[in-house]
């Protein structure tokens, strides 16, 4: 990637006008987050009632949102749960759904292409078929802490992963394994030294695509996980919003930035992998 | 080779098919068979026969058949402004001026952001807006339809725009030179030749708004989370409310749930068929 020459576009008369125009549409594209951010300083009964004005003397409330949020909802726990979820799934998911996904593309017979058409269907069915057998399957099988969760997501989500894996796979020559094999290499060393390697970059765009689903997922968590322990950051943040409707917004805004926050982060540091994977997932799903 | 790895089977295959078979086959096939049932937890469940289904296209207060029509709506109109929003501001950005990457990069963040979150943020801005005209996000469907549109076309635009963008330039050069040296306007040249060759990335788009709109939960349940009776329920949604939120109503929330996979089905069919016709025509 670093070798890209940066092309020295010759620069259109007017071209400044565009540049000028974008500026503006930008800036209106992240007003909804500065906004966000202004509020989480401002004092709550402020913030429904003069949401669009900057925090004064009287309406700022430094930190406080943020500690009083921080406590109210746990939210370095729901980030450690998050976190424990999405990087034990996204590694299962990538493990077994590769393995899988040579085999049923190596090995055909009609037991594999029935598996291959399962997965293909699976990656159609919307959730709520599922959420209530789902969870009371979890909950059957006790699936509900977050260390046996990725189970559930290797599940539900092995479609997309093995549809992604047999893609890149069809168009791999076959001649490296079978020379291997011939060699007298093992199938399992056959692929963890031949087909892995070879997968690489489908491993990339697949663990984009599965973290973004996992960590933003709110209603599988939810009606999976033993909530009165294990809450993940969307299910902490829904919480905030009490029983009878009553919103902390203080709270809220400021557990907001704090969400955001890492999310930014990392896009600024991977994002040409970001949008490639999410572009290569778009096109074959 | 096939031979030597049959005997893998139980390393390679077994793993994924056992989760696959706790993640998806059984609560597949029992939810199948409870949208057949009378039931409140999976043991007590009895077989009533078709009840479910006649009671959610007959029944009054099922609403089934009106959030049905209005999520087919707000997927129409979805599809149209996220599509034709990001294929505009695609075609500006490939003729590179002073910023083109700054503003890629700015325009397709809002898709990382979760929908629980994102539905909050725009709950305070258009909470905000509306709280001058004295009205509320549930003060009646049309409030939380419009609100759930702008919102989706704040955050998939971007999306859309990004694949467009490589669309439009695996355009050969060759091509665009010699229409304009045929004295073909910008117009024409847009209509005649950047729209049909990006036929591809159009199917692709279309569908992946389709029905990423036609599913959407968490920005529904997100931005409109106060109670009343004004509150757009989108299908994800009211089967969600409907199974949850109603005794006695678990039968039907699944029954409105098998047609909605149905539904979801019969729209990938007709993209499959779609895109495969099209890899034929290339």
């Amino acid at each position: 990637m670093a070798r890209e020459k940066k092309v020295k576009v010759p620069q259109k008369k007017g071209s400044w006008i565009l540049t000028l125009i974008f500026s503006v549409i930008s800036i209106a594209y992240i007003y909804p987050l500065l906004l966000v951010l202004i509020n989480s300083f401002k004092k709550k009964a402020f913030i429904s009632r003069l949401p669009f004005a900057l925090p004064n003397a009287k309406t700022f409330v430094g930190w406080e949102n943020y500690t009083n949020g921080l406590t109210k909802i746990n939210f370095f726990d729901s980030f450690a749960n998050s976190l424990i979820i999405t990087v034990l799934s996204v590694i299962l998911i990538l493990l077994c759904t590769s393995m899988c996904a040579w085999f049923i593309c190596r090995v055909r017979t009609k037991l594999t292409r029935a598996v291959y058409y399962l997965c293909l269907f699976s990656m159609v069915v919307p959730f709520q078929m599922v959420m209530f057998t789902l969870s009371k399957t979890a909950d059957y099988l006790k699936l509900s802490t977050p260390f046996t969760i990725p189970i559930v997501y290797l599940g539900f989500g092995a479609g997309l992963a093995v549809f992604m894996f047999c893609g890149y796979m069809k168009s791999c020559p076959i001649e490296i394994e079978e020379s291997a094999m011939v060699d007298g290499c093992t199938p399992l060393r056959t692929f963890f030294s031949i087909v892995l390697p070879i997968l690489q970059p489908t491993y990339v765009t697949t663990a984009i695509l599965e973290t973004m689903w996992i960590w933003n997922d709110y209603l599988l968590p939810y009606l999976v996980l033993n909530l009165k322990k294990y809450k993940t950051i969307p299910i902490a943040i829904q919480y905030l919003k009490g029983g009878y409707g009553s919103v902390d917004m203080g709270a809220m805004m400021a557990m907001l930035v704090l969400s955001i926050l890492p999310i930014i982060f990392l896009y600024l540091f991977l994002q040409k992998y970001i949008i490639k994977g999410m572009v290569a997932g778009a096109v074959k799903g | 080779m096939e031979k030597s790895m049959r005997k893998y089977w139980p390393i390679f295959v077994l793993p994924t098919m056992l989760a696959f078979l706790i993640g998806f086959l059984i609560p597949f096939i029992m939810g199948i068979y409870l949208s057949f049932c009378n039931f409140t937890t999976v043991t007590d469940a009895q077989f009533v026969g078709l009840a479910n289904y006649i009671r959610i296209f007959t029944d009054p207060s099922s609403n089934f058949l009106h959030s049905l029509w209005l999520t087919s709506l707000f997927t129409v109109v979805n599809v149209v402004l996220i599509n034709v929003f990001g294929f505009v501001l695609a075609l500006l950005l490939v003729r590179g001026f002073r910023g083109t990457n700054l503003f890629r990069t700015v325009f397709f963040m809002p898709n990382l952001i979760g929908g629980i979150v994102l539905g909050w943020i725009w709950n305070l801005l258009l909470t905000g807006i509306l709280d001058k005209f004295g009205r509320t996000l549930v003060y009646s469907e049309a409030y939380g339809f419009w609100g759930l549109t702008v919102l989706m076309l704040w955050q998939q635009a971007g999306y859309m725009m990004i694949i467009y963008i490589a669309g439009l330039q695996s355009i050969p050069d060759d091509l665009i030179e010699a229409a304009s040296i045929d004295g073909a306007t910008p117009l024409q040249t847009l209509f005649k030749i950047k729209i049909p060759m990006v036929m591809p990335s159009i199917t692709i788009c279309t569908f992946l708004t389709l029905t990423n709109s036609f599913k959407l939960f968490d920005q529904n349940l997100a931005l409109l989370s106060a109670e009343s009776s004004g509150k757009l329920k989108l299908l994800a949604l009211d089967i969600y409310e409907t199974f949850y939120g109603r005794n006695g109503w678990e039968g039907a929330g699944q029954a409105k749930a098998v047609v909605f996979t149905i539904i979801v089905a019969l729209i990938a069919m007709v993209q499959m068929r779609l895109t495969n016709r099209k890899e034929v025509q290339q």
